[in-house]
């Protein structure tokens, strides 16, 4: 680290150009939540007050308890189905349609969010007029259409974490006695639980942020954080979406710092 | 120097006792390559047996049919009288231990071992007893609550071995047992798994690409080429009676010497052989016909220097063009007047500053009519 501060001022001050140019609206958008003043660009001294206006603000606060109970559930959703296709792919190369599988998977990920929540809409639509089944839009259906898209980045990542599993070590499990569903329980998936943890965070905060499929699929009753905010913000931006995005960007970064935690004393654990 | 071709074949292969192993006529294709080519071989109880072949050979695939990870195109496989050939891994009385030890990294040693035995009908002091015996056993007591992480290759090793055979089976397979480990802590643990596999009476079922492994561990070896056996026999026989070039070739070093058969007897040949320039008397086995090619095999240790030729059989004259001196040993090249290279081997009995025999000397080489073989493929 001295080596690198001594041997270049250039790349030095790169450094702190891309740091400044990463996480400096964010510090900004910290300040400003702690702003007096009415008015979002002036500064008029040190308060608290959105804070305490945001504990007050009823559909907000539904809001955000929505969203992170959708984003629970659909992380967990998610991961389930995505250890199931990411098991099919790596696990069962030869069986039929295994190509065609590896692609459908994939596809959420490089579809417009805007096509995948049309064309969940329209589905949606349809189903109900078939059968009657979802019974309008709204928590279900955004649960649903989340997991469709986050399902496909667990995948991926449960994905390359089985590829470099030796498998000679499920093969021993099996050799001592163990059925196959005794060897998944107990070998595979704690060997696996650095992804899935990493894919149940990814899954959780693409439903946090996701405003595009969520405004198509939802109904009345169902408004998710983000479309809250979007809606308030056209009215102009209030101090208090600064004092709740400080909160959200508290949470996350606890959150990510966990997680890494865990996973780099995992990480050490295995060499 | 009696007979030595009548070399028993060592109690195990009593006839009337049913092999622990049989393999039948097993052939395994992947796609268009045949890793085995219709095998068949039988192994008994107690014995120490070894797959030897370079890679490719179909050695480790004939392992996995074994433990079931493989299920073979055709042919059958037997286990202690039972079919086992469709017979899924964990239903079989058979364990292994494999290459890359695959412990399991989550798991501390003292649960690794204890895993088999979780379908065991054990309470759990006998399952905790047996655990403490296979540790001790490996003498890895003081490592019960390590995680895999923490040790070192050869412990690694002892702990596989434990867990393999914590579970009490028929047979023990091994995967290149020792491969991952040095030198000096290979040979040493060579001899362990002897003692062990004595100790235990069990079956072990060793798959190596090292010969001298081999030699050293095995009641008998098989050698495997290109999926097939080529030769199945204890490591004495393979060595000093090879019964193909290829055998001849693989196991240690040798000089061949191509030729035809001038006259035969029941148990005596005469080959004439340009390469040597003269006739070789060989002692042999086989059915030969007059003026069949075939091919004179003898081991360098097994030649010896003499006083200049009385010009009978098994004899030849050549110059040296090369030493290498090996301390206990020096092995000498030789170029034959056909141009023929061949070599032979000296113990170095006395400590010389310098060796009786030097580059550019003539010597003349003699070898017994039993201690060279002929081959006919």
């Amino acid at each position: 680290m001295r080596q690198f501060f001594t041997r270049s001022p250039l790349l030095v001050m790169m450094l702190l150009a891309g740091y400044a140019f990463l996480y400096l609206p964010i510090v900004s958008l910290i300040v400003y939540s702690f702003n007096e003043s009415r008015l979002v660009t002036v500064w008029g001294g040190f308060s608290t007050k959105w804070y305490g206006e945001l504990m007050s603000n009823g559909p907000l606060l539904d809001a955000a308890a929505l969203s992170l109970k959708i984003a629970a559930l659909n992380a967990t959703l998610a991961v389930v189905l995505g250890t199931l296709a990411a098991l099919a792919l790596v696990r069962f190369r030869k069986a039929r349609g295994h190509k065609s599988l590896g692609v459908m998977v994939a596809a959420p990920l490089v579809m417009p969010e805007i096509i995948i929540g049309l064309s969940l809409l329209l589905l949606f639509v349809a189903l109900e007029n078939l059968t009657g089944w979802p019974e309008g839009r709204g928590q279900t259906t955004i649960l649903i259409a989340h997991a469709t898209f986050s399902m496909a980045y667990v995948t991926v990542i449960v994905q390359s974490r089985l590829a470099h599993m030796d498998t000679s070590i499920e093969e021993a499990a099996m050799d001592l006695g163990a059925r196959p569903l005794r060897v998944f329980f107990t070998v595979t998936l704690p060997m696996i639980a650095p992804a899935l943890m990493a894919g149940w965070l990814l899954a959780f905060t693409l439903s946090m942020d996701d405003l595009v499929i969520a405004s198509f699929v939802s109904g009345p009753g169902a408004t998710t954080l983000p479309m809250v905010v979007y809606s308030s913000v056209r009215l102009g931006v209030s101090p208090q979406i600064n004092a709740l995005a400080t909160i959200f960007i508290a949470v996350v970064s606890l959150a990510v710092l966990i997680a890494s935690v865990i996973l780099y004393r995992q990480e050490k654990a295995r060499q | 120097m009696s007979q030595p071709r009548t070399l028993s074949n060592q109690s195990w292969s009593a006839p009337e006792e049913e092999p622990i192993v049989q393999i039948r006529n097993v052939t395994k294709r992947f796609g268009d390559v045949y890793a085995v080519d219709d095998i068949s071989l039988d192994i008994h109880r107690g014995e120490f047996f070894s797959l030897l072949g370079a890679s490719g050979c179909g050695k480790t695939t004939l392992l996995r049919m074994l433990a079931g990870f493989e299920t073979p195109t055709a042919g059958r496989i037997i286990i202690d009288g039972q079919d086992m050939t469709s017979v899924p891994p964990y239903n079989r009385p058979v364990n292994m231990m494999f290459q890359s030890y695959a412990l399991f990294p989550h798991m501390t040693v003292a649960q690794n071992i204890a895993y088999g035995l979780k379908n065991e009908p054990l309470n759990r002091a006998e399952r905790r007893e047996r655990v403490t015996s296979m540790m001790s056993l490996v003498q890895i007591q003081k490592l019960a609550d390590r995680k895999p992480h923490q040790l070192s290759g050869g412990q690694r090793q002892r702990v596989a071995l434990a867990r393999a055979l914590a579970k009490q089976p028929k047979i023990l397979l091994l995967d290149e047992p020792l491969g991952a480990l040095d030198k000096k802590l290979r040979e040493q643990t060579q001899f362990e798994l002897v003692n062990i596999q004595e100790r235990l009476g069990i079956t072990f079922i060793v798959v190596t690409h090292d010969q001298e492994e081999a030699m050293t561990m095995s009641s008998r070896i098989a050698l495997l080429h290109d999926g097939r056996a080529e030769q199945v026999d204890s490591p004495r026989r393979m060595y000093e009676f090879p019964s193909t070039l290829y055998a001849a070739n693989f196991i240690g070093s040798v000089n061949l010497f191509s030729g035809h058969v001038i006259s035969h007897e029941k148990d005596m040949a005469l080959i004439g052989s340009e390469e040597t320039g003269g006739e070789l008397l060989v002692h042999h086995s086989q059915p030969l016909a007059q003026g069949m090619p075939v091919t004179v095999a003898i081991r360098p240790e097994k030649i010896r220097v003499t006083d200049t030729g009385s010009g009978g059989a098994n004899q030849v004259t050549g110059e040296i063009k090369e030493i290498a001196y090996l301390g206990d040993v020096s092995i000498y090249h030789v170029d034959l007047p056909s141009g023929k290279r061949m070599q032979f081997t000296q113990s170095n009995v006395l400590a010389l500053a310098e060796q009786p025999l030097t580059w550019g000397q003539e010597v003349s080489l003699t070898w017994n009519t039993h201690s060279c073989g002929v081959l006919t493929q």
